[in-house]
Order: structure tokens, then C-alpha cells, then sequence
């Protein structure tokens, strides 16, 4: 339960140091560079904006490069690539590479112009493809495509409308026309068009024209002096040449290829000095010295100042924050706990000064989770997966290895109350015991089968809703307590603690409990006084403390009115744990449809066995997905809504050190 | 007539089974439309889209928990089915099943309204992913809600 104390640094050093300093820092990644210092008379930014623009575009370039590789020589890729993590780089091989980073620009230069030229002799190949189709209908003719008549005559090539034959043509044109002689020729013809040739003498030409336009004629667009075939022919050697040219090309890629680890490394170095400057162009500098303002943990403190001392000419001060002003906030957990920092952070961090729930928030998650999903089996299989991949993988990212850890303690809870309420694979072992060993096994469970007796597993929920709620609720008043809001732990928790008891108290030896619990439970009657005493108490406290920020008596009681109203929610937080009873008896029931699908498909022919694997793993696979993510969304809402309803406020900046933002490699230092 | 009672409580299941299924089916449906116009734009949100498109889905599963827990009941799963349970009986199975049956409908196909719009959330502020997550999640207590009757008035019901 814990956030790292920051403390406020600052840095004064000579101008000539400051991109040492810079990087030294950049490297640790310990140190949240305030950006916002004002200028004056004596400290000005200046401006980097070339360097950064600079920076960028190589580094631009460089994953334009990759990216080209990456599409025209692809890599054999695994499905679970993208859980290894980044490569380790030594430091000299690092310098190496920036020290050769020349050669290195030359070779994206290269590469992109590589990319380009496959571009390029790509559009060529769609270009000619689609000029061969457009030229199909009229391979057939053997006239050059640009022969517009003799001496005497006109001809026309086009189209009109669909299907027409040379009959059907001559007519319609003999019809138009009067004593003009003519020839027409079908060259082709399909559903969307008739491609023709026609001839007529030159002195016709215009009525002709006209009568063919009237039927929807319009001239071929080619301009050629080959005939089809011979236009076709050239397109050919074209889509040739420009297929040599994307093999020849990709080749050539392929070659290169084998540097691809290098441009990881430049793309990185890139990417991490355009940060540098980007830093930089923030800083406010004099003429001989600069100053970087900024926060750090506490605990690296010592070290960055003894360094920073020791090497530069430099003065380092550290300050507390001041109270006015908001902390970087970075949680620190121990490893188990740590789980739970990603669904924390989807809600939203901490403010200053607010408890980190952390804790607290991952062994409740980690107890509803298994409770919704509550299958022996399924808890197991997730649990292994995780801690496979966990162990697999150790450089996959830090957040993916939080939620792989907690999924997999979910799984170990979901393992748990899988044994406790007797479910394995849904009732795997009924089905198969009975189907395929002739007599019923069934592995008992430790506790009881929430199926056979759902009202009890109601009841267990609300009780452990109230745990939870009530927990957040002590939170609160634990933050109170140490913030010396004694009216408000009054008022806000201590009242509702005792509302909230007595009401239950005189709930529990009602008709109507007794119906739903199964058990009668009888008060003394001084229990009975007791339970009206300590809700009515309860109920005081917030009438009187509800409103405590009004100063007029009477908008205090009514806004006390008003908090009393508060009870409904109170209510409807606490049905909102019915969800582990539903979401539990659904993992159960649905497996079981599948068990029982199963058995029926497989009845009693010979390959039975192999469908009912078959069914059983597809049935399974999917159950567990669909109940999974259930369990995860819901478990999400009862913490968020529920219990970081009861006290949380969030709402804090997170820690965002000066560091190395690498995407690819990471560079081990000794 | 005197059989009647075993139709209706069938026609329960049926109702539960159908009704729910068919919010979800439309909630899935109109979440899913919205979800693949996201990943037209950015594939790398397809997990967390394809996490907000299903949660409507939940009705439906819930549509035949009820439907399951009443087919037990009246015996059609073992072989021996309760033929000769009484009008009033029937009915009374009937008209439990009917909560999950309407109120997964109704909220079934409003979850998947709020889905379509949490995941317009997380086309544009994917890291308000575990917040857009819970709009959907408000819609379902109600049919939670509904479930947890229809399966305490299945479970109460003596043969």
C-alpha cells in the first residue's frame, strides 16, 4: 500500500554540460523534468526545434525502412511474438552502430528507394493489367487501332449497346439512313457492350456519325498504331519487365534484410535523442549555465546528486513539495500486490496524500474473480497458461507481466472455489464416469454445489459484498482518522457502520429473512432493542454530520435529510453482488450443457469418443472465454463502482520520468 | 387439458431462452457494426472493441441458465419429464421465467446501445478503455437483477 515519496530537484549546471547531464539522466529515467518554468530577464528557452525536426524525420525514415522490410521480406512470426519483449543491446554495440549511423542513412536511403521502385513497377503492373482487359474485346480485330479510312472512306471503331448483332445493327442503321451505303463489322460482343467497326465513304460521314451516335455509339479511346494483339504483345513485355524489375528488387531487399537488427538499434537512438532536445528546448538557459527543475523519488535521490556533483560543475538542491503543488505519483508494491497496479490505474492513480488501494483492491479481486468463475478445472488451465507465459517471457512488458501475474493468482482463486463448490469442467466427471465406466462417479464438493442450493450462495454473496463494501468504507475513515477529520469519520463512515449494522440486525430474525436464509434466527428482545438503538444512533450521526459544510442549521439538517436518502444506494450496492451468484452458476451450467451435449452426439457408435472430445474441447474453449471475460468485466465493476465508490477518489498525475522511450531494443548498462 | 402444465413450463424455457437471446443477438449485432468500423481505422484495437461487443452478450447465457435450471426441473434433461404437473404449477414456472426472458430483451439491446458508444470512446481515447468498459456494465445489473428472480422463483416452485 504504498506510493514512492517524490521530492522536488533542482538542477543548476554550465551550459557547456548540459547535454551530458541531459543524457546521463535520460539514461537512469529517474527524474520528471518540469517543463513549465517561466522565463525572465536572465533565463530564456531556446530553441530546438531544428534538432527535434531533424531527429524525427531520421527516425521516421528509419521505421519507414523497417516497415518496408517488414512487408517485402516477411519474417516467420510466432503467436506469442509480441509477449518477448525487447532485445538487450550491449552499450558497445549501441555506440557502434551510432558511430556507424552515416552508412547506416545511406542504407534507408536505399531501402526506401527500394519500397518505391516495387511501388512504382506495382502500379505499373495494375496499369498495363487493366489496359490488357480493356483491350480483350477487341483482340480479334486485325486493323491498326488508329485507322480512321482511306482515301475515300471513313471508319469508325467503338461501341453501342449490348449484344447486337450485325443484323440487328444493319437494320437499325439501314432504317436511319437513306441511300447511304455502309459496312459493319461485330467484332465482339457481351452483355455490357457490341464492339464494332464500321465503314462508310467520306462524303456520308457526318450523317453516318450521327446515326451511330443516335444508337449510343461512342469511338474506342485508344490511340495506337499496332493492331490489338500487337498492343497486347508490348503490355506483356511491360508486365514482364516490371515483374523482373519487383523480383530483382525483393532480392535485393532480402539481402539487406540481414541489417534489420541494426535499424532497430538507429530507430531507437533516433528516437530517444529527439526526445533529448525535446527536453532541452524546455530548459531555461543563461548564458553560461541552464537549470532543470524537476521531481524524483526519494530513494534515487542520493544517487543522481553524488554523480551529478562529482563529475560536472553543478549544484544540486532537493526540496520537499511544496504542499500547493501536486505529486507525481508512482506506485510501489511488493510483487504479489503489484498484480493489481494495472486495473487500478484504468480507474486512475492515487491523488497526493489519498491511500493507495492497491493492496487491498488485488486480494479482493483476485477472491470475487475466482468466485464468479469458480470452476476447479478452468482455474487451473489459466493459472498454468499464465504462469507459463510468465516464465516463458521474462522480458514482455512490466504492465503485461502485472496482468499476466494477477490473472494467474485468479486462476489459482478460480482453482480454489472450483473444489469448494464441486466443479470440474462443469460436472465432467459425472457424465464420462456414467457414460463410458458405466456407474456414476461425482468428485463431492467441499463446501456445496451452488446449483442444488442458489439461495445459500445468494446470501454468501451479500455477506461478502458487505466485507467488501465495508472495507472500502474503513478505508475512508482510516484516511480521515489520519487527516484529522474526526466530524467527518463520524458522520461519514462511523454513522453508516452503525446504520448499516442495525438495520441488518433488524433484518435477521424477520419472516422474511428466515424464508430466504433457510434458517430462523431469534433474537433476545434486548437484541432486538439493541439492533433499533445502533441504527437509530447511526442514523442521527448522518442527519446531524451529513451536512457539516452548511452554516445554517437549518440547510445542515436537511442536507442530513438528504444523506440519509443515501441507504438506497447503500442497497443497491449490496444487490449488486447477487452478480457472483449469477455469473458463478453460469460457468457451471453452460459447461455442463456442453458435457451434456457431448455425450448425446458421441451416443454409442464407435468414433463416440472422438466427437466428444470434439465437442468437449470447442464447447469448453468457448464457455471459458465467454465466463472470463464475464468474470473480468464484472469483478472491474465491483471494484471500481462498489468499492472505489465508498472512498476513492483518484485522480493523480502519474509518474512520467525523462527516460529512454525505446520501441525495440533495450541497452544493458554494467 | 389436465397435461397443460408441463407446455407452460416449457414455453417458459422457451421464452427465457428465446427473448434473452434475442437482446443479446442484437446488442452483439449493433455493438459488432460499430466495433469493425474502429478496427477499419486501427486493427490494434480489435481486443478491446471485440471485449466491449461482447458484453451484451451475457443476457443471452443468462436466457439459458434459466432455461437450463427449468428444463432440470421439470425432468425433460433426465428422461422422465413431470407430465403430469398441474395447470397452476406450469403457470407458475411460466411466469418466473418471464423476468429474464423480457428484461434481458429490453436490456440486451440498450447494452448494446451503450456498448456502440463505449467503443466510440475507445476509438478515440483507448486508454479510457476500463471506464468506457463500465457504461455497458451499469445496463446489465438489471438484467442481473431480473436473473437472480427468475432463478430464486424457478428453484422455489414445488412439484
Amino acid at each position: 500500500m504504498a506510493v514512492l515519496t517524490m521530492k522536488k530537484i533542482h538542477i543548476l549546471g554550465l551550459k557547456q554540460d548540459r547535454k551530458a547531464i541531459l543524457e546521463y539522466i535520460q539514461s537512469t529515467g529517474t527524474l520528471q523534468v518540469d517543463m513549465a518554468l517561466a522565463e525572465n530577464s536572465i533565463f530564456k528557452r531556446t530553441n530546438t526545434n531544428a534538432s527535434i525536426t531533424h531527429y524525427e524525420r531520421r527516425s521516421a525514415n528509419t521505421e519507414q525502412a523497417i516497415d518496408i522490410l517488414n512487408t517485402y521480406v516477411p519474417q516467420k512470426t510466432g503467436l506469442f511474438d509480441s509477449l518477448k519483449g525487447k532485445e538487450d543491446i550491449s552499450q558497445e554495440k549501441f555506440q557502434q552502430i551510432i558511430a556507424d549511423r552515416h552508412a547506416y542513412n545511406t542504407l534507408v536511403a536505399k531501402i526506401i528507394d527500394c519500397g518505391k521502385e516495387i511501388e512504382t513497377a506495382k502500379a505499373g503492373i495494375a496499369k498495363y493489367t487493366l489496359g490488357i482487359e480493356a483491350l480483350t474485346p477487341w483482340l480479334s480485330m486485325d486493323i491498326p487501332i488508329n485507322t480512321f479510312g482511306t482515301k475515300s472512306t471513313s471508319v469508325f471503331m467503338g461501341s453501342l449497346g449490348p449484344s447486337l448483332s450485325v443484323g440487328e445493327i444493319t437494320g437499325i442503321l439501314e432504317a436511319r439512313l437513306d441511300q447511304v451505303p455502309f459496312y459493319v463489322e461485330v467484332i465482339s460482343s457481351d452483355r455490357d457492350q457490341t464492339c464494332i467497326v464500321a465503314i462508310c465513304m467520306k462524303k456520308d460521314e457526318e450523317v453516318f456519325e450521327a446515326a451511330l451516335r443516335k444508337e449510343g455509339f461512342t469511338r474506342s479511346s485508344f490511340v495506337s498504331s499496332r493492331t490489338p494483339l500487337e498492343k497486347k504483345k508490348k503490355y506483356e513485355g511491360y508486365l514482364k519487365n516490371f515483374q523482373e524489375t519487383i523480383d530483382s528488387v525483393t532480392k535485393e531487399l532480402e539481402e539487406l534484410n540481414e541489417q534489420k537488427g541494426d535499424l532497430f538499434i538507429l530507430a531507437d537512438y533516433y528516437r530517444i535523442r529527439s526526445e533529448k532536445y525535446q527536453i532541452l528546448g524546455n530548459l531555461i538557459q543563461s548564458q553560461n549555465t541552464f537549470l532543470i527543475t524537476g521531481y524524483i523519488p526519494e530513494k534515487k535521490e542520493k544517487e543522481i546528486q553524488s554523480h551529478l556533483q562529482e563529475l560536472y560543475t553543478c549544484d544540486v538542491e532537493i526540496e520537499e513539495i511544496p504542499e500547493d503543488e501536486q505529486m507525481p505519483i508512482e506506485l510501489s508494491n511488493r510483487t504479489f500486490f503489484a498484480a493489481g497496479e494495472g486495473v487500478l490505474t484504468s480507474y486512475g492513480l492515487p491523488h497526493r496524500g489519498e491511500v493507495d488501494p492497491t493492496s487491498i483492491m488485488t486480494l479482493c479481486y483476485i477472491f470475487l474473480f475466482g468466485l464468479m468463475l469458480s470452476d476447479a478445472a478452468y482455474g487451473a488451465l489459466i493459472a498454468i497458461a499464465c504462469f507459463i507465459m510468465l516464465k516463458k517471457y521474462p522480458k514482455m512488458t512490466d504492465s503485461l507481466a502485472k496482468s499476466l501475474r494477477l490473472f494467474g493468482w485468479c486462476g489459482i482463486s478460480t482453482l480454489i472455489w472450483g473444489v469448494l463448490f464441486g466443479g470440474y469442467f462443469g460436472d465432467i466427471v459425472d457424465t464420462v464416469s456414467e457414460a463410458y465406466f458405466g456407474h456414476k462417479v461425482t468428485i463431492k464438493a467441499l463446501w456445496f454445489v451452488p446449483l442444488n442450493n442458489p439461495m445459500k450462495l445468494l446470501i454468501v454473496s451479500m455477506i461478502i459484498g458487505l466485507i467488501h463494501l465495508f472495507l472500502g468504507l474503513g478505508i475512508k475513515g482510516y484516511q480521515q482518522l489520519k487527516h484529522k477529520d474526526f466530524a467527518g469519520f463520524l458522520g461519514d463512515v462511523l454513522s453508516w457502520f452503525l446504520l448499516v449494522i442495525g438495520l441488518i440486525m433488524m433484518l435477521m430474525p424477520t419472516s422474511m429473512f428466515a424464508s430466504i436464509a433457510q434458517v430462523e434466527i431469534k433474537f433476545s428482545p434486548s437484541m432486538k432493542t439493541a439492533s433499533y438503538v445502533i441504527a437509530l444512533t447511526g442514523a442521527l450521526l448522518i442527519l446531524l454530520f451529513a451536512g457539516r459544510s452548511q452554516k445554517n442549521p437549518l440547510a445542515r439538517l436537511g442536507l442530513g435529510l438528504y444523506g440519509l436518502y443515501d441507504v438506497t444506494s447503500w442497497l443497491s450496492d449490496l444487490l449488486s453482488y447477487s452478480r457472483l451468484l449469477a455469473l458463478g452458476l453460469a460457468t457451471g451450467v453452460i459447461a455442463s450443457v456442453v458435457n451434456m451435449m457431448a455425450k448425446l452426439a458421441a451416443g454409442d457408435s464407435p468414433f463416440g469418443i472422438i466427437i466428444f472430445i470434439l465437442i468437449f474441447i470447442v464447447g469448453h474453449t468457448l464457455n471459458l472465454a465467454i465466463n472470463l471475460l464475464g468474470a473480468y468485466v464484472h469483478t472491474c465493476r465491483l471494484q471500481y463502482v462498489e468499492f472505489f465508490g465508498k472512498f476513492y477518489e483518484a485522480g493523480g498525475e502519474p509518474f512520467t520520468p525523462f527516460k529512454e522511450n525505446t520501441n525495440y531494443i533495450d541497452v544493458t548498462r554494467k | 387439458m389436465s397435461h397443460l402444465g408441463i407446455v407452460f413450463a416449457l414455453l417458459g424455457a422457451a421464452f427465457a431462452v428465446a427473448l434473452a437471446g434475442m437482446g443479446s443477438a442484437s446488442g452483439v449485432g449493433v455493438a459488432g457494426q460499430a466495433a469493425s468500423g474502429v478496427v477499419s481505422e486501427d486493427p490494434s484495437k480489435f481486443v478491446k472493441v471485440l471485449i466491449l461487443q461482447l458484453l451484451p452478450g451475457t443476457q443471452g447465457i443468462y436466457g439459458l441458465l434459466v432455461g437450463f435450471i427449468t428444463l432440470s426441473k421439470i425432468g425433460l434433461l433426465s428422461g422422465n419429464p413431470a407430465t403430469d404437473m398441474s395447470l397452476q404449477t406450469g403457470l407458475m414456472i411460466f411466469a418466473a421465467c418471464l423476468p429474464i426472458g423480457i428484461v434481458g430483451l429490453v436490456s440486451g439491446m440498450h447494452q448494446g446501445r451503450t456498448a456502440v458508444a463505449s467503443i466510440g470512446i475507445v476509438a478515440k481515447r483507448p486508454e479510457q478503455f476500463a471506464k468506457s468498459m463500465l457504461f455497458p456494465a451499469m445496463v446489465e445489473t438489471y438484467a442481473i437483477l431480473a436473473l437472480l428472480i427468475s432463478i430464486l422463483a424457478v428453484n422455489a416452485i414445488q412439484l
